[in-house]
């Protein structure tokens, strides 16, 4: 796979000096799916506002298929679809003909082949010559979807597509999301449900304070929260974790009044039976204790905490 | 260029204006007859003639110019108003385009609508009085480059506007006044002397005057100047529109 999308060193200061993105940098493949995880105000929007030529950056690069976007901005735009976050459609104008002036905004001839194909995909076909208002919520996000996509983009960019939307609508834009990713379309999408970062990327990006805190295969991601953890609580708290348990790689927490184990589930052996003998052995009495899973979310609380710490 | 982008946007600024197209119509017909109902009827049984041409004659040049520039202004800000209002602006700052292709686009719609408007009330006119035109070439210049160079300060206006309460000031409080006082329904040679010389520092004198002179071959200030106040002015407006789109001026933060 070869990159597509390249960011270094991508910094955002408004004109009223808040530092909205602080350095980021991210080489982004060819027909992946890469979600953008983090709260509100983390600066995802900013990041794609700047990729996508509606802010200015302050400084770095960004070049899209190898054109630099401010020197190489045709080039580089023509490959880029975007679907803002906030709903922003002409009201009275027929369906129909705002995806075609998006199309002609790209530079492309009209083609109503390929915009009946659009239309039929997003199951806006027959709302074709329905004004804007006349839709639903749900239908108005697929209008700019088909806009988006109306000059064949090869980059696309969705910046909380399913934010406020219910679930069923939710499942049907992870249909479109995996459909388009098979036909070749990168996909850079920016959530902060991290369901649905786990549902359909391929790689999570973590931002927070605009700053790229992790950005990882969810796969190993989803290795790392298949890992469960035993907290064992004892009766009289130990200043040290005793030798015959030095192997188990526990860690001690606080005054010493409990320790954490941790195994992977889809291990043969959790070793959870050899480390309770042994605990017995090291004449260590348990008050309680207590099982838990980590999942992304933990990681990406961890991450964001620690980030503000 | 990107010619396929000016094209797109000037069919979509102007299916709005087809979609509404009865009323495009008939309005300026309606307001034209009204014009010449008071002050063809009422004004002009005093006022016979002015310079051999009659009093109702004479102020449909004005008239013309009094509705193009007005519509010119409003055409064009609304036109890139609505964007920045509705949010839809996030798709001419990210598509392929530069600022010359967007301002032909938007203008250009706005000053054919505009353009569309005038010839109606040219034609109703010529129900209410003998029109004659003496110059048409110099009358059709002078009519597209009003649309246009009004267009563009349209323009301007709509993407300084913050709010609709901004988007009414400047039409109203600025070009209205130097319409009403630019010699739109007399000549300025009826003013005493000083206001006469006041007057000249109005561009919209120069503007009417030239118009007239295609008509009638009458003139308050000589051709020439006419020329050279539009053509100053349709320049004022693209610099100023250049600089908004290399700065980013209150549309790119
Ligand atoms: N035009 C602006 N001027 C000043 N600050 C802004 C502007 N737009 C966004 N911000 C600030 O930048 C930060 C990041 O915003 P944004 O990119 O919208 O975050 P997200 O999309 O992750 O919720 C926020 O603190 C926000 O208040
Ligand atoms: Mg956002």
């Amino acid at each position: 796979m070869s990159t597509i999308l390249s960011i270094k060193d991508l910094r955002k200061s408004y004109a009223d000096g808040f530092e909205a993105l602080k350095g980021v940098t991210l080489d982004i493949e060819e027909g992946e799916i890469l979600a953008l995880l983090g709260p509100n105000g983390a600066g995802k929007t900013t990041m794609i506002s700047t990729i996508c030529g509606i802010t200015m950056p302050t400084s770095g690069q960004v070049t899209v298929g190898g054109h630099d976007i401010l020197n190489d901005y045709r080039a580089a735009r023509r490959m880029i679809g975007l679907v803002p976050q906030e709903i922003a459609l002409e009201p009275f104008e027929k369906v129909i003909n705002t995806v075609r002036l998006s199309r002609g905004l790209f530079g492309l001839g009209r083609d109503d082949a390929r915009i009946e194909d659009i239309l039929r995909k997003l199951s806006l076909w027959d709302k074709r010559r329905n004004a804007v208002k006349e839709l639903s919520g749900g239908m108005k996000r697929r209008v700019l979807i088909a806009k988006a996509l109306a000059h064949e983009p090869r980059i696309l960019f969705l910046d909380e597509p399913t934010a406020g939307v219910d679930v069923e609508l939710r499942k049907d834009m992870w249909e479109i999301v995996r459909e388009l990713k098979a036909n070749g379309v990168t996909i850079i999408l920016t959530t902060h449900y991290i369901e649905e970062a786990e549902a359909i990327a391929d790689r999570v990006g973590v931002i927070n304070s605009g700053e790229l805190l992790l950005v990882e295969d969810k796969d190993s991601l989803m290795a790392q929260m298949g890992k469960k953890h035993i907290e064992v609580m004892l009766a009289e708290p130990v200043d040290a974790i005793p030798e015959v348990l030095r192997h188990y790689d526990l860690t001690l927490n606080g005054a010493g009044e409990s320790f954490v184990y941790s195994y992977d589930i889809h291990g043969e052996r959790t070793g959870i039976t050899s480390l309770l003998n042994d605990v017995a052995k090291a004449g260590l009495v348990l008050r309680d204790v207590q099982t838990r899973q980590s999942s992304l979310e933990e990681i990406f609380v961890n991450l964001v905490s620690g980030e503000q710490a | 260029m990107n010619w396929a982008a000016v094209v797109a946007i000037y069919r979509f600024e102007m299916a709005r204006f087809f979609r509404t197209l009865a009323q495009s119509f008939f309005s300026p017909v309606l307001s034209t007859s009204l014009y010449f109902i008071v002050f063809g009827t009422a004004i002009g049984s005093r006022i016979e003639t002015i310079e051999g041409v009659s009093y109702g004659a004479f102020i449909v040049p004005g008239l013309v110019m009094l509705s193009v520039v007005t519509l010119s202004i409003s055409n064009a800000s609304f036109g890139i108003y609505f964007p920045k209002f509705l949010g839809t602006i996030y798709e001419l700052l990210s598509a392929p385009i530069n600022f010359l292709e967007v301002v032909i686009g938007y203008v250009g719609a706005a000053a054919t609508k505009a353009l569309f408007v005038g010839l109606v009330i040219l034609a109703t006119a010529t129900f209410f009085v003998d029109i004659r035109i003496e110059h048409p070439f110099a009358m059709a210049a002078f009519l597209i480059l009003t649309c246009l160079s009004f267009s563009l300060l349209g323009f301007i206006v709509g993407i300084w506007a913050s709010n609709f309460e901004q988007m009414s000031l400047i039409p109203q409080l600025v070009i209205t006044p130097l319409i009403f006082l630019g010699g739109t329904f007399y000549s300025i040679t009826m003013l005493p002397p000083i206001w006469q010389t006041i007057t000249l520092f109005n561009p919209v004198v120069y503007l009417v005057s030239g118009f007239r002179w295609s008509f009638y071959g009458l003139a308050d200030v000589p051709i020439f100047f006419s020329l050279l106040a539009i053509a100053a002015f349709t320049g004022i407006c693209l610099a100023i529109i250049w600089w908004i789109f290399k700065t980013g001026w209150r549309i790119r933060s």
